[in-house]
Formats: C-alpha cells, structure tokens, sequence
C-alpha cells in the first residue's frame, strides 16, 4: 500500500516538475505525434507529452487559450488566426514536420486513368457531371466529399478548386474510411483521401496540373520529387515564448529517427 | 422508541432525496434549453459575411448592396460581369481579391512593422482595379480612403434561413444557411422509418405477447431487448458497408448512400423500442377483459383486435412516440449512410442531410460564437421543436383514443 502510495505521489510530482507538454489538433497528424512521442518518450523516461485530437482549428485554438503547448496543424494557419494570436501577445512559431499527399480515388472498374486540375474542379463544383466528359463510359459521377470541419476538405478546396465552393448538396462523409468503402461500391463515384490509405478496393488517379501535359501517378517517390502537385504541408505551431521546453521533442521528430516513423506511417519526409 | 425516530428520520431523508433529484432533474432539462435557445438567439444579429470581414469596391462602382448568393456567385466565378448584377458599372468585367492576393504582390517586409502599410497597399490595389470586390479584414482595410468604398453588411434574415435551399456554411466571403433541405431531410427519414417500423414492430409484439409460447417469448425478448443496447455507430457501419451495397444493387441506382438507406438503418434501430414498449402494453391487459371477450364468444383474433389492441392503444402510442424519437434524433448510423448531401430531398433514393448528422459533423470545427456555431444551435432548437411537436400530439391523440374506449 505505502509503495503505491509513494509511487502515485512521485509520478504526480514528476509530472507536475517536469512541465508536461500537450499536443493537440489535427487528427490527420495525430497519429504520427502519437507515435513520435511514444518513441520519444522510450528514449526520455523523465518527459511526459500527451497527444489530443479534435482538429486543426481546436488546436490553433488551444494555442490561443494556453491550454496546449504544440498545435499540431494540416493546414497553415489562418490569417485571422494568427492575427487572434498576435492580439493576445503571442507569435506563433512554425515547423513542417511532414508532407501528406492527397490521392485522388475512383472506382477500380472505372477506365478513366488521370485527370487535370481543371477537370477535378469541375467535378467537384458540379460543372461536368457524366464520366463520358472527361473520357470515360457514360455514367453519372458520383463526387464524394470530407466533412467540412476536416482540414483535408479545405486543403482540397485550396490546391485543386482554387478557393472555389463546393457543388450544393456534395455527399459528404464523416471520415477517410468511409470514403474509401463507399468509393470501393459505387460504380461512378470519385473521392479523395490521404496517400497513406490507399489501398486495392479503390483506383487512384493521375493527376496533371498543367493542362494535360503530363499525368503524375501518387507515391511517395512522386510526392517527395515533388512531381506529384497535390501535397500538403503538415505544421507544429507553438509559442515562441516556451521554444525551450518543446524544442527537444520538435527537434527529435526533425531528426532522421524522428522522419523514419514519419515515412513508417505513410507520410513523406521533411528532408 | 429510538428505533422509530431512527426510521422517521431515514424516511425523512429519503423523501428529501427524492425531492431534490426530481429538482435537479428538472433543473437540468431547463438549464439545457435555456443553453440551446441562448446559444442560438445571437444568429439573426450576426453579418451575413463572415465577422471581422468586409466587401469593398472601387468608389464609382454603383453597386450598392449585394445578396448573398450574388457574393458566392461572384466568388465562385459564376457571375463575371457587373452588367449582371443590374449594376449599370462600364468596367464590366469583376475581379474578386482576397487578403492572400495582396502577398503575391508584396512581401511580408514590404507591408511595413505589424502590417501598419496594408491598408495603403489594399488601398492602391483598389484604386487601380476598376471592377475590383475585395474581401478584406476590416482591421487592415482602407476604410474611408479615398476612391475605397465599403459595401453595407447585412445581418442574417430569418427567411434565409428557414426558407433558403442551400446549406453551404463555410462557403467564403459569405456562407448560406438554408435549412429547409435539412429539415425537410429529417422528417423525410424519420417519417419514411416509423413507416417501415411501426407495421413489422407491431407484428412482432402481438406475436410475442398473443401467439408465442412461453419458451419462444423467453428468449426473444430479452434477445429483441438486446439490440437496443448496440452502440449507433455499429449500427452505422452495419449499414454502410452490407445496406449500401444492397440497396444499390436491388434498386439499380448510381448511388447507394441514399434517404431510403437511412429509413432502413433507423427502422431496424427504432424496432426493439417499439416491440418491447407496445408489448408489455398488450400484456397488460386484465385477464378478466380477455376472458370475458372469449366468453361472449369471440375468437382469439377478434380478441386481438376488438378488445386487446383498444386497450393497449395508449401504450401503442407510448411506442410509437417513442420510436419517432429515437429515429429523429438519430445521429451517428445516420451520418454513415444517407451521405449527407444537403439538397432538398425529391426522391426516396436519393442522399440527404439530416439535422443532427449535421450537427454532429460540423459542430466540433465551428468557431466558438461564431454565425455557424449559433446556426447549429438554432438547428438543435428547431430539432428539439419537432420533438416537442410530436410527442405533444401523440399524447393528444392516445388521449382521445382511450377516452372514445372507456
């Protein structure tokens, strides 16, 4: 009993000493924090680092109300929000801590290969609507879309529709799983999600972002070449202020063990 | 002696117990109201584009207010020309800006100690391009320069909301918020399910409490019982990935994530609530009424019919009401598979949005106070209205039905 006792005092206190860092935000990235820091914390038994998702904008946020220490971000911030930041006499510190490219995916009966830029934003506001517009058979496209609240949604707005909205009354489904089954079952249909989930049930696409010249395929390799246009940065933003106590941890996720777990779940590497 | 006070004392406690949970229950059920209908009440007051932010053009533009669908139009790149907008403006051709744009042309040193040269730089912009609308924070924008002139905002018109067709609530510079689809989604699911429910539910109960033998009964309704307490978001699953599939194929439609799929998922969910509800209704019937309707006579249907079922009808209702409920404030199963397109529903088999899978999806990212989180309250305010509507008239209903028995 007294060692439990002695035991529970010492972890409270060394957790209470040792400044516990919070990461909290994106769920896109939030497995790979979980994983750096699980490692991390192998390596460094004194730290104490826990990791919450809930979104990009929650942990942006977070950093605004003080209750996190790391925002982790698959988006960059906000104009506002930094501005919400500064106002509050905080500047936001910012570090690409991976890349995640999105693979745009059809079903894998569908004979359609690649697409231009042009062509997917047309497809996703709504303007061309049969596969037999943009080469393939004649059937109903079937456009499938993130939740609003995702960060993907909106960098998918951002890079492929140029900041242009969404059709009216795109399906929307809650999460990349879902995506990927419902593409895998419907014949017309076209989404798109995260290179690390792809997998056989559905077909990705090639991708041209300069008018049809060349079609580029999604892979890491593609991806890191930088070949492959649609890539998103991944972000940790923190406070300038406390740079000391979350530098040891953001500069083992940089390090080559740190981008080893990076390229381990399927996101591509800083460097 | 002691004994006996001891006691009183106890029962003294205990009725004060009582008291106070049925208060504090009470109190809750009020507090949450109250939370929803103040969260919700600043909707209308809010601007129609996004807060913090401003429209501006340049100062010989006519224009003098734009609509919101104009504003999306015209960001959207659908509307290019002000002649379209019945703006008589030579300059024809418009040219949306937004802040980034300014970035592009100057860097960050450019823009002077914490932007203090951005109102000027938009300024300038503003002044060169004739066709220009900037949407632009308004603390950085060049309010009151010359040859800048800042379109009036707007609060959010309850009509647009209740009466507009397009929910599109993160669409920038102005976000619509038409609820009817999702409204009408909701009661058209809902309805759709208890439709599909309430016959087999129904059936199932007079089996279970008239026809079954005691060992059938014995397992089946703790069985039937059992389903209740899956978690939705199995239920979900169970839909996406084995109802989907099949409604696709045995309607041969592009789309499997539809309204109907949706009905079914919630029929099957709202199934046990009513079975087991409308069941120990039935049997509750006094034995006496059921003998002396065999007495007089009447076979074991017409007993069903005439004499079980009127009795029981309250209880029924109790089921049905019930049932509606659990269907209409499904959120999780719901979200998975009617793929939650915000259109106005025209067909059973095709995809709709329903109140809470939009707000279970949205809510979390919405901006604190922002017109979005308060339009997802007002959502839930219009959701706890139908409830209240059904459940109110249900109740009326069972009443008048019993007092035409008795």
């Amino acid at each position: 009993m007294k060692t439990i006792i002695l035991f529970v005092t010492a972890f409270t206190l060394s957790v209470l000493t040792l400044s516990a860092q919070r990461i909290k935000g994106s769920d896109t990235v939030l497995p790979l924090s979980q994983q750096e820091a699980e490692t991390y914390l192998k390596q460094n038994p004194t730290a104490s680092i826990t990791v919450t998702g809930g979104g990009s904008g929650v942990g942006i946020a977070a950093l605004l109300s003080g209750t996190t220490d790391i925002a982790q971000s698959s988006r960059k911030i906000k104009f506002d929000e930094r501005e919400k930041l500064k106002a509050a006499g905080k500047a936001a510190k910012e570090i690409i801590i991976a890349y995640d490219a999105l693979a745009v995916v059809i079903h894998p009966d569908n004979k359609v290969d690649g697409l231009t830029r042009e062509q997917l934003a047309d497809i996703f506001m709504g303007k061309i609507t049969n596969w037999k517009e943009v080469g393939g058979t004649d059937l109903r496209i079937v456009p499938y879309s993130r939740e609003t609240s995702s960060g993907t949604y909106e960098f998918f707005k951002e890079s492929v529709m140029k900041n242009k909205n969404y059709m009216n009354g795109i399906m929307s489904m809650p999460a990349t799983g879902a995506i990927i089954q419902s593409v895998s079952q419907t014949k017309g249909s076209i989404g798109y999600v995260g290179l690390a989930y792809l997998n056989t049930s559905v077909k990705a696409l090639k991708i041209s972002y300069d008018g049809g010249k060349s079609y580029t395929e999604p892979s890491v390799a593609n991806a890191k070449n930088e070949s492959y246009p649609i890539v998103r940065p991944l972000y940790y933003y923190y406070e300038a202020k406390s740079e000391a106590t979350v530098k040891p941890f953001v500069d083992y996720v940089l390090s080559s063990a740190g981008q080893l777990i990076v390229s381990e779940i399927g996101f591509i590497t800083v460097r | 002696m002691s004994t006996k006070k001891l006691r009183r004392a106890g029962e003294y406690v205990i009725e004060k117990l009582l008291t106070v949970s049925g208060a504090v229950t009470g109190l809750t059920m009020l507090t949450i109201t109250v939370f929803l209908f103040k969260e919700g009440a600043g909707l209308f007051r809010s601007p129609s584009v996004e807060k913090g932010y401003a429209l501006y053009v340049h100062a010989e533009n006519p224009v003098e207010r734009l609509s919101v669908n104009e504003i999306k139009g015209i960001f959207d790149g659908e509307i290019t020309v002000w002649n379209a907008l019945s703006s008589d403006y030579p300059h024809a051709e418009i040219v949306p800006y937004r802040i980034e744009d300014i970035f592009q042309r100057y860097s960050e040193s450019e823009l002077g100690e914490d932007y203090a040269l951005l109102p000027d730089k938009l300024a300038e912009v503003i002044r060169e391009t004739s066709g220009i609308i900037a949407f632009l924070p308004q603390q950085y924008a060049p309010t009151g320069m010359t040859g800048v002139k800042t379109l009036p905002s707007q609060d959010i018109r309850p009509a647009d909301f209740f009466g507009g067709t397009s929910w599109m609530p993160t669409a920038t510079p102005a976000p619509l918020f038409g609820v009817l689809p999702l409204i009408l989604g909701t009661l058209f699911v809902s309805i759709v399910a208890i439709l599909i429910a309430l016959p087999l539910g129904l059936s199932v109960a007079i089996f279970l409490s008239e026809l079954a033998g005691t060992r059938t009964r014995k397992w089946m309704k703790p069985a039937i019982e059992l389903l209740a307490g899956i978690p939705s978001v199995v239920y979900g699953f169970f839909g996406l990935v084995v109802l989907v599939p099949l409604v696709q194929r045995a309607f041969a439609l592009p789309v499997g994530e539809t309204a109907f799929t949706g009905s079914l998922i919630l029929a099957i969910m709202a199934l046990p609530t009513i079975i087991t509800v409308a069941e120990d209704a039935m049997r509750n019937t006094p034995r006496e009424l059921r003998e002396a309707s065999l007495a007089l006579g009447a076979g074991h249907w017409q007993t069903i019919r005439k004499v079980i079922i009127p009795y029981a009808s309250s209880g029924i209702s109790a089921a049905v009401v019930l049932g509606i409920g659990r269907a209409i404030g499904e959120t999780m199963a719901v979200l998975m598979v009617t793929g939650n397109a915000a259109v106005m529903p025209h067909s059973l088999f095709e995809s709709v949005r329903t109140i809470p899978a939009t707000i279970a999806a949205e809510l979390g990212e919405a901006p604190a106070g922002g017109a979005h989180y308060q339009a997802l309250f007002v959502l839930g305010c219009v959701l706890f209205l139908l409830t209240l509507l059904i459940s109110v008239s249900a109740e009326w209903m069972a009443g008048k039905q019993s007092s035409k028995i008795l």
